[in-house]
């Protein structure tokens, strides 16, 4: 066995989950983004595969803030219905990472599987701006990220991506299969 | 420390756990896409140092801190205004040397390292090496040349977290070829 887990010299396990919280610039925060977004750019030859690699960054931040998001917000009770879910991710997951809800959520008129999140100014692309060249690239791709790995592990597998609409929009796109369980739910 | 003004409440602040796992998620990267650990510190260090550059130029317009008249206040600068300033900490600046031309942080809060246990096979990695490279990269603005390394780190298994800066020198203005 590894030895991490049996030389006990950890403290972290015994940590408490709720703790005061803590803060650090949002300069900080903003350089060490923009190296991440330049070194990742350094490595792919698209935009796309930039964003994607953007996203994976922020699915392994949205694992690592599920369980403990839902203990201190919801006592450890988790969501089963779609609606219920977004909202979770609206109001209590933006307002532990970003210290606001987000500003709107909306559903998809011609389609029951997408949902949209709405961010006018999201606080990642605070100090970003995107060259000519590059226009479809959006950086709260990293937040699709976290979203995307709340949800899916969350029981609700979904593909999110970010684009540009009415300041930055993540297109939530949750597999049939969700939507299909959701209505059930509804039946009974 | 003298001339501090309260425009340094001024800069927007931001939860730190957001932070700290973006900095987690760009490490595990770096260690997905590199061979061995002495080159994802040497990135890290690349990385902190481009950090650096930009970041003095915040710090010299939101703390309103002047030309410091020797090391031991540039130390002191560096524990009590820039890193409360930007990573929430106030180090204990310590273990100075005779010639007084070296000094240990001493880290009681890494927020960089927060939640982070090191695996085995990552023995060598300095995990937080970001923060030497910025503190290189931000007094060579300032006309300082100093080295910066981790003595001790609480990652592996040390008591403490220490940062050991050394001054080397003071870098002098080379003006270009043709100008006054």
């Amino acid at each position: 066995m590894d030895t991490r887990f049996t030389r006990g010299k950890s403290t972290i396990l015994e940590r408490a989950l709720t703790r005061p919280k803590t803060e650090v610039s949002l300069s900080t925060f903003a350089l060490l983004f923009s190296e991440m977004v330049q070194y990742c750019q350094s490595r792919v030859y698209s935009v796309s595969e930039l964003q994607t690699r953007l996203s994976e960054m922020g699915q392994s931040v949205g694992a690592s803030m599920l369980d403990v998001l839902v203990l201190r917000e919801k006592n450890g009770k988790r969501e089963t219905k779609v609606l219920n879910m977004l909202l979770f991710i609206k109001v209590n997951v933006w307002r532990s990472l970003f210290g606001k809800e987000a500003d709107k959520l909306e559903q998809a008129n011609d389609d029951d599987k997408t949902y949209y999140i709405i961010e006018k100014d999201p606080l990642i692309n605070t100090y970003i701006s995107v060259p000519k060249e590059n226009s479809s690239l959006n950086c709260a791709a990293f937040t699709a990220g976290i979203v995307e790995a709340i949800l899916t592990h969350s029981g609700f597998p979904a593909k999110v991506t970010a684009h540009w609409h009415k300041g930055t929009t993540l297109m939530i796109k949750f597999n049939e299969a969700v939507i299909v369980r959701d209505k059930a739910l509804d039946g009974r | 420390m003298s001339r501090q003004s309260n425009r340094t409440t001024d800069s927007k602040k931001m939860n730190s756990e957001l932070f700290t796992l973006t900095y987690g998620a760009l490490v595990t990267q770096l260690c997905k896409d590199y061979e061995n650990d002495e080159e994802v510190n040497k990135q890290l260090d690349k990385m902190g140092y481009n950090i650096g550059v930009r970041l003095i130029e915040d710090f010299l317009a939101r703390s309103s801190v002047g030309r410091c008249q020797d090391f031991r206040e540039t130390a002191d600068v560096i524990a009590k205004v820039a890193f409360k300033m930007y990573l929430g900490v106030t180090p204990s600046v310590t273990n100075w040397s005779p010639a007084g031309d070296e000094f240990s942080l001493i880290l009681e809060n890494n927020p960089l390292a927060d939640f982070v246990e090191l695996p085995d096979n990552h023995s060598t990695l300095v995990y937080s090496n970001l923060l030497c490279g910025a503190l290189r990269g931000a007094l060579e603005m300032v006309q300082m040349a100093v080295d910066v390394k981790f003595a001790q780190d609480t990652l592996r298994g040390d008591g403490v977290t220490e940062i050991r800066m050394k001054f080397i020198k003071r870098i002098e203005e080379n003006l270009p070829a043709g100008d006054e």
